[in-house]
């Protein structure tokens, strides 16, 4: 129990940022595209992700929570590091969260000045969420070139984030917005795979203890199988995206599953190279883990209630699945 | 400029972030219950008036619900960015409680609200009567362990002190602290009256501007009736509290009161002007005996005094007005709400003098519940844990030109939010609901709105 509880609920917090970056990254990314859309389009888009934001937004808590609940020490030590990323980020998500709603409900006049802010928002938000990471996996030093592999982060990320929100536009729309889709996913994915590249070999310099991780030699050869899947994965996205007439089709979803796959492939990366600790080189899992007593109060109700929050999510992603269209409250 | 201590710009952080939050689900917990009502009436008496009324309330409740979120967010990021010891040393207890604040509550209301919003045509009239019944208890979900935790803090019970951290001995009796169950009954009624005014106060501006279908008035003498009906509850359960209080946070009543030396009868003191320097409040207004009335039911009662505390005592005038000004609302919640039922009561129509005040007390349930929050928070100071912990111990040492900066960008971007929400809800209140619309045969512009059909 001493062991593994620290161990369950470390998987359960990657766990929940991974679906996070998933799940708002998609609508992040839309909110990053919106400005390229025509008005027309722009309320389609919107419309793609009205109904799950809320509930992608609260993934970001799940994992804030479960750092806070379980490992408190650590929670405090990397938000007040962290102080002014999170402060920005968190402006951020405000405007885009409330620019989302009262677009539509404001006067005309407005509507547009609400675009703009969504856009702004998503934009700050998903920076933020770069340097956040940049800074969590430097062990939150602020050197230089730790200042610069954070800043490499938070150029790369909104570019995952808009493949996201392409591949999810994709599934959600049909003729015109569809094409744009396609069009806007070609930009964007040179940069998303120049970015993370770059990223993966700056990792290891900026951090000794991930380098000592991975370039030892068993470890090496047991590892490889994870660029090499990135890298697989990554050509098959070039490859579909030339394809229009597989996109055109109710198979495009393949484009997402792709993408979800890197991002499970970096996340398992990451937790390798992060594991035992919760802050590299600072502090372990046990010990920032809170009492067991607390840990299992905490750990009854994860289990009854974590399941059954993926049974409605998918309940009602079934709900709200085929094409986009109009929303309406009536 | 500069030379404010990061300590006090944290706590006023944090007391700007959280008194904004807390508008927002005032609202959003009472009026979803307001909208399952009239949502249960249209399904069983099929009368259209109702599903307006519910289609225009729901696009309010939508743009607060939006607020709500975004503004919680930012609180759950709160504690470890400003008050890390806070958690170092209450982690074990206030951990679990937030978690199941987000396993319970937060995803149960966030889910089931897509449907509830955007699922009408998607799903049977019977499975979106249910959403909406899971984001009413996700949202009163949330509000039971926020303020399990806020009372917890509040009167601490169950828990034992090692090494200066806070270790649990029983769960039971930390999440029903002894003043959780009065300070919840009290914030869930203070929800209900806070949305029942909003739609009183709405409806009585559209009955104003006659922008008004048969179903405006139906919400209208709704808000009336719910609240003439809780109004009585909540200043009992009021009353209940501060006795409450007085048994477990003497020296919180000694603020509200203004009693400076220990006395027995003490005088209740209506108005005046507590002076903290000279320990002594001027102009005092006092009716004889009636404080230790009302706080031991006895003519004689003695209560303790502000002096007698030693240095453990709060701030005397923030606590000494913000109570009046939430039972001065209180008071003119019941004698308006009463008004409007002998109306009714009468079969005589509302006329213009009391559309008019419904009208200016449209928000008047934001006055009263934050002044409510500033007296118990601030009356509890210079405590985190009553009695145990302090605020200063935990608070994170961050450069104040930073918190500063900080502040003032959540400060406008607050404001802003503010006037956008009211005007927008000003703006709506200016249209038919939807459907009415399209009965009437309205088809100018301003009513079609695209992408999300209004
Ligand atoms: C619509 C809102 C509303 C109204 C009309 C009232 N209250 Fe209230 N009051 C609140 C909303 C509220 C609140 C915001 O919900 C508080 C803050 C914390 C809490 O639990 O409830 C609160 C706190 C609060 C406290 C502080 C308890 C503590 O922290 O120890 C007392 C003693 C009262 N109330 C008593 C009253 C009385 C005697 C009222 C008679 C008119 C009254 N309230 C009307
Ligand atoms: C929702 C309505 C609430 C309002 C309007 C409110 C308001 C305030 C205010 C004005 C202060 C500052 C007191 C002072 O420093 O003099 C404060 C302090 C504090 N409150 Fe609340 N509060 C609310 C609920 C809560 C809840 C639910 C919690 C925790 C679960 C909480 C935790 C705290 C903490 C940790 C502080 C200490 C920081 C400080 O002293 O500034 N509050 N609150
Ligand atoms: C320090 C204290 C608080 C924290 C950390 C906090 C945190 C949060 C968070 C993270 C959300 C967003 C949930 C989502 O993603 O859907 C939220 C929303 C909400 N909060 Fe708070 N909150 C606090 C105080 C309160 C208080 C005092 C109440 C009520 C009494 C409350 C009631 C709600 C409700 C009902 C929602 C749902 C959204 C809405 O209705 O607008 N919270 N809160």
């Amino acid at each position: 129990m001493e062991y593994w509880l620290p161990v369950f609920f470390y998987g359960a917090m990657g766990l929940a940022m991974l679906i996070y970056v998933v799940l708002d990254g998609y609508d992040l990314g839309v909110g990053l595209l919106l400005p390229a859309g025509t008005d027309e389009e722009k309320d389609t888009m919107i419309a793609s992700i009205g109904p799950f934001w809320d509930a992608n937004e609260t993934w970001i808590v799940l994992g804030v929570g479960i750092l806070l609940i379980a490992f408190p020490k650590a929670h405090g030590m990397i938000l007040t590091s962290l102080y002014l990323p999170v402060t920005i980020m968190l402006l951020g998500l405000i405007l885009r969260g409330v620019s989302f709603d009262f677009r539509v409900k404001a006067q005309d006049s407005h509507k547009a000045m609400w675009n703009k802010l969504f856009f702004v928002g998503s934009l700050v938000a998903t920076t933020s969420q770069g340097w956040m990471l940049g800074s969590f996996v430097t062990g939150l030093q602020n050197s230089t070139t730790n200042l610069l592999f954070s800043v490499l982060i938070a150029i790369t990320l909104p570019t995952l984030y808009i493949m996201l929100g392409t591949a999810w536009l994709m599934i959600k729309t049909e003729n015109e917005l569809l094409l744009k889709s396609i069009k806007w996913a070609k930009r964007a994915i040179l940069p998303m795979g120049v970015g993370l590249l770059l990223i993966s070999i700056a990792t290891p310099m900026v951090s000794h203890d991930i380098a000592a991780k991975w370039f030892t030699l068993p470890n090496i050869i047991a590892l490889l199988p994870i660029p090499f899947a990135c890298a697989i994965f990554y050509i098959t996205i070039i490859w579909l995206l030339s394809r229009e007439d597989i996109l055109k089709t109710n198979y495009n979803w393949i484009v997402f599953a792709m993408l979800i796959a890197i991002c499970l492939l970096a996340a398992v990366g990451l937790a390798y190279s992060i594991f035992p600790d919760v802050v590299i080189g600072k502090i372990t899992i046990w010990q920032a883990a809170s009492s067991i007593g607390s840990l299992k109060f905490i750990l009854v109700g994860t289990l009854i209630a974590l399941p059954a929050i993926v049974v409605y999510t998918i309940f009602i992603y079934r709900i709200f699945r085929g094409k986009a269209t109009t929303l309406s409250y009536e | 400029m500069f030379d404010v201590d990061p300590f006090t710009l944290s706590r006023i952080q944090f007391a700007l972030n959280i008194s904004f939050h807390i508008l927002f689900p005032t609202i959003t917990i009472g009026l979803c219950w307001i909208l399952l009502l009239f949502r249960t009436i249209y399904t069983y008496t099929e009368n259209k008036d109702w599903e307006y009324a519910y289609f225009f309330w729901i696009k309010i409740f939508a743009l607060t619900f939006a607020l709500g979120v975004v503004s919680g967010i930012t609180m759950s990021f709160q504690f470890g960015t400003n008050w890390p010891g806070y958690m170092e040393k209450v982690g074990d207890i206030a951990g679990p409680l937030l978690g199941y604040e987000v396993l319970t509550a937060f995803f149960l209301e966030a889910s089931f609200l897509g449907i509830m919003l955007f699922g009408k045509n998607r799903v049977s009239n019977r499975i979106h009567l249910v959403s909406c019944w899971m984001v009413a208890i996700g949202t009163t979900l949330s509000a039971f362990w926020i303020l399990s935790l806020n009372s917890w803090m509040q009167t601490p019970t169950g828990y034992a002190l090692e090494d200066g951290v806070f270790v649990v001995k029983d769960w039971w009796s930390i999440i029903f602290n002894p003043s959780f169950p009065y300070r919840f009954s009290h914030m869930l009624i203070a929800s209900i009256l806070t949305s029942a005014f909003l739609i009183m106060g709405v409806s009585a501006w559209r009955m104003i501007k006659k922008v008004d279908g048969p179903e405006t008035r139906n919400v209208m003498y709704t808000g009336i009736i719910i609240a003439a009906i809780f109004t009585p509850i909540q200043i009992f359960v009021g009353d209940l509290h501060g006795l409450n209080t007085l048994e477990h946070q003497p020296a919180k009543v000694a603020a509200i009161e203004a009693i400076w030396d220990t006395e027995e009868g003490a005088p209740l003191t209506l108005f005046g002007f507590p002076d903290e320097t000279e320990k002594k409040t001027h102009f005092a207004i006092k009716i004889p005996k009636l404080a230790s009335l009302i706080l031991t039911h006895e003519l004689n009662g003695e209560l303790k005094g502000i002096n007698d505390f030693k240095d453990e005592t709060p701030p005397v005038s923030p606590v000494f007005w913000a109570f009046r000004i939430m039972v001065g609302v209180g008071t003119l919640m019941l004698i308006v709400s009463w008004w409007g039922v002998f109306t009714i009561w009468r079969k005589k129509s509302i006329g213009k003098p009391l559309l008019t005040i419904m009208s200016v007390m449209t928000f008047s349930g934001w006055v009263a519940v934050l002044s409510g929050w500033y007296v118990t928070e601030i009356g509890r100071q210079p405590y985190i844990v009553y009695g145990a912990l302090t605020t200063a111990d935990v608070v994170a040492d961050h450069p104040a030109g930073m918190l500063l900066s900080t502040l003032i960008a959540y400060a406008l971007i607050y404001i802003f939010l503010l006037i956008s929400y009211i005007m927008t809800i000003r703006y709506m209140a200016t249209k038919l609901a939807r459907s009415q619309t399209m009965i009437h045969g309205y088809h100018n512009k301003s009513t079609q709105l695209t992408g999300e059909k209004a």
